[in-house]
């Protein structure tokens, strides 16, 4: 699993360099770009994410056939805050697409500073949407284990049951990352 | 009937993470000029950091997990540094 994770690590790692290097090039088209985003949604999303993550985490430590009502309900939980993740997503594509910053659909915006914005937007939707498939396959898995979890738990499905938690994690962090890359920078000034 | 609960450890990393980002939001509206950037890379390193010690369970992992986790991070780190390095030298 950590192998696996390794790779996942230089796929994120690959457009966080693209992001580093035109934000070296475009910084105050950057900042301008970040102050569009929806800092509220994505503040909310960051606390949903880290509270899921503490759910699975809680699920893996207590897991044993005594405890499967509960360990069930836990992923079930996390589950329900990956969706809700996802929907406040929605909401804030559906805004950005309101405010014309989606590029190659309708991106318009005036000024010098149009073309770092435009570059900023289109990282943040490749990222954010490359993350959200992330997070759908992570639901799957989840939903598929609390399922597998309430029949018959046994030492194997914890094996599986971590591995998932593993990945769900990893998902976590990536957005910890994208988080301070998207919505902080360009805040103070 | 304690055995569901969860560990103290496990509630402290959640409770801190949402400290932690409580913190680097606050702290991303008070100008401190290009401070403002590392801020928020280190205060998230620090988040991925307790997820990755306490929540992916690496503080209890032996040496062979820890050189794969580590592996991942290596490389990332080899990616980032020779990657930016023409963009940030070039004049």
């Amino acid at each position: 699993m950590w192998v696996f994770i390794a790779t996942e690590v230089l796929l994120f790692g690959g457009l966080i360099l693209a992001y580093f290097v035109y934000r070296h090039a475009f910084p105050q088209g950057f900042a301008e770009g970040s102050r569009h985003t929806e800092i509220v949604i994505g503040t909310a999303n960051t606390a949903v994410l880290l509270t899921s993550s503490f759910l699975v985490a809680w699920a893996v430590e207590i897991f044993s056939p005594a405890t499967t009502r509960i360990v069930t309900w836990l992923l079930v939980g996390a589950a329900c805050l990956g969706l809700v993740f996802i929907a406040l997503k929605g909401i804030e594509y559906s805004r950005e697409y309101d405010e014309h910053l989606v590029p190659g659909i309708d991106f318009q915006f005036a000024g010098p500073l149009a073309n770092g914005v435009q570059l900023f937007f289109i990282f943040y939707f490749i990222a954010t949407a490359i993350h959200a498939l992330h997070m759908l396959i992570g639901i799957c898995l989840l939903v598929t284990l609390a399922t597998i979890c309430r029949r018959a738990p046994t030492t194997r499905h914890h094996t599986a049951l971590h591995s998932a938690a593993l990945y769900w994690h990893f998902v976590d962090v990536v957005w910890i990352f994208l988080f301070a890359l998207i919505y902080l920078p360009g805040r103070s000034s | 009937m304690t055995d569901w609960r969860p560990p103290l450890v496990l509630v402290g990393a959640w409770l801190g993470l949402l400290a932690l980002l409580a913190l680097t939001v606050t702290l991303a509206y008070v100008p401190l000029g290009a401070g403002n950037a590392v801020v928020s890379l280190a205060i998230g390193t620090i988040k991925a950091a307790l997820v990755a010690a306490i929540f992916m369970e690496l503080r209890h992992r032996g040496g062979l997990t820890l050189v794969f986790a580590g592996a991942g991070l290596f490389w990332l780190g080899i990616l980032l540094w020779l990657g930016s390095m023409d963009f940030l030298t070039r004049t």
